[in-house]
């Protein structure tokens, strides 16, 4: 089992579905929110999920290509 | 001696033990190195200090590692210039120059690079390793050959060559990986879970970060071990920016310089300026932004330290301003023309942003001001290429100089690329 510790960052348009619920269920991930601040226009949640390491990147790339931001949680790695 | 005691989490509190991690275990907010003040004051004194070598170093008490095992290529103690004629020009009294371009590897990186590769060191990694598309880059590969590590620096594959050759040299392994920005940042994150490697950005950030305060200490003990009115420094990850801060009140906490009443205001690239926009809505939330600008040095648009940079304007009372691609070249070419100093384009981003708060009177005319230049224009040539003039041609002879003389008003800019 892999693990991968990411943050979520939601338009104002996809606050209100269910994505954690949704990529837990359609690949099989646990997903352990440890920080999150969500208003009514914006709203990032930073998580843990775990499960098979392919499902873990086709997850990911399911909530990216729902619209989410998908960053690692200590932000961009490459600097100048 | 370091006097570092533990790894605090920047959100929770949590304390840590002062190992090679980067989150907190319980809410994955950052980590960042706490000292012993208490045991620091009345040991960590101006003559101590002023005896230590002239680089980084002389600082170490204040750093999360010991002087004598430091890898060590001579960073530091970099100029701070009184800039006279470009104080002239932007209607300011006192104004001085942190000229990093002066480090070994011609950016401030070789500040933060010397501390992350001393532990890794002493940490008993084999590997030093990074992500960057520049000056990173280029002080890993320096300080992974200073240092006998090998070295692993990835870099996006559509990277100008002339960049690469800045790394290469130091017989560091580039991977060029071959896709999106956020791909790469997705990557290495996973390898540097992966791989028991130094990432110095990664899992050794909370000591590498700390290597920025050196900026502050420069600059106070340059002044006469007093603290500047207002910094103007440019915006990344915002590291830098909450360093420099921290570097401040430090030596205000250790009665190295009296309180500390200094604005820190800071610089972006209109853009890549999350950090500004967030400001300007005067909201502590930054929303993530694709970088579109020449200042690459300074494009991260999911900054880190975002968070933590907006809370230092509100703390220090400093400004946000963010520039356009024209106005950094122009703070390129005035910097150089008015103080001789060829900077990247960040440090065009510094300059054209100090211009533009001076000019709304958000710096003012007697204050004693401090712009960081943090790294060489001979890297970003291109930036400034198409606005230069070329040079006179002549026959070697005297009229046709002085035919060329008469005419050099109308002179081509330079073509061409770097």
């Amino acid at each position: 089992m892999a693990k991968q510790r990411v943050k979520f960052t939601f338009p104002q348009e996809l606050i209100t579905l269910p994505i954690i619920y949704e990529l837990g269920k359609q690949f099989s991930l646990v997903t352990n929110i440890r920080r999150a601040d969500v208003t009514e226009d914006r709203g990032w949640v930073v998580l843990e999920v775990e499960g098979d390491l392919e499902e873990i990147e086709r997850g990911l790339e399911w909530v990216a290509a729902k619209g989410v931001r998908v960053d690692p949680v200590s932000g961009d790695i490459v600097e100048g | 001696m370091s006097f570092a005691k533990a790894l605090r989490c920047r959100e929770c509190g949590r304390e840590y033990p002062l190992d090679p991690v980067h989150v907190c275990e319980f809410c994955f907010g950052p980590l960042e190195v706490t000292y012993d003040y208490d045991a620091m004051r009345g040991t960590v004194t101006r003559e101590r200090i002023e005896k230590g070598p002239p680089t980084v170093w002389r600082y170490a008490d204040l750093l999360p590692c010991d002087a004598e095992d430091a890898v060590d290529i001579g960073t530091g103690f970099t100029p701070l210039l009184k800039a006279e004629r470009l104080a002239e020009e932007l209607g300011l009294r006192r104004l001085y120059i942190k000229n990093d371009c002066a480090n070994p590897t011609w950016s401030f990186k070789d500040r933060v690079v010397t501390i992350a590769a001393t532990k890794a060191r002493e940490f008993g990694f084999k590997t030093l390793a990074c992500a960057s598309t520049g000056n990173l880059a280029n002080s890993v590969s320096a300080h992974a050959a200073r240092a006998g590590l090998e070295a692993f620096v990835f870099i996006p594959s559509d990277l100008e060559q002339g960049k690469v050759v800045g790394s290469a040299i130091y017989g560091a392994t580039l991977v060029a990986v071959d896709g999106s920005y956020d791909e790469v940042n997705r990557l290495c994150s996973e390898l540097a879970d992966r791989y028991r490697w130094a990432f110095v950005n990664i899992n050794i950030r909370p000591y590498y970060a700390e290597g920025s305060k050196t900026l502050a200490f420069e600059v106070c003990e340059q002044l006469g071990w007093r603290a500047p009115d207002h910094c103007i420094v440019p915006l990344a990850s915002g590291s830098l920016y909450v360093k420099i801060w921290k570097g401040l009140q430090e030596l205000a906490k250790l009665w190295l310089v009296d309180s500390v009443h200094t604005r820190m205001s800071g610089a972006q690239a209109a853009g890549c300026s999350p950090i500004v926009t967030a400001w300007e809505a005067g909201t502590l939330n930054i929303r993530p932004v694709r970088p579109n600008t020449i200042a690459k040095s300074l494009a991260v648009g999911n900054p880190a330290d975002g968070y933590y940079a907006l809370r230092t304007f509100a703390e220090s009372g400093g400004s946000a301003v963010a520039v356009s691609d024209e106005e950094v070249v122009g703070g390129m070419e005035l910097l150089a023309r008015s103080e001789g100093i060829f900077a990247e384009t960040a440090g065009g981003v510094t300059i054209a942003g100090l211009k533009r708060l001076a000019e709304a009177g958000r710096v003012a005319r007697d204050e004693v001001v401090v712009a960081f230049i943090t790294g060489g224009g001979l890297k970003t040539q291109e930036a400034v290429m198409g606005s230069l003039k070329a040079p006179l041609q002549v026959e070697p002879h005297l009229a046709s100089f002085e035919r060329a003389l008469s005419q050099r008003e109308e002179q081509a800019p330079v073509s061409g690329s770097a």
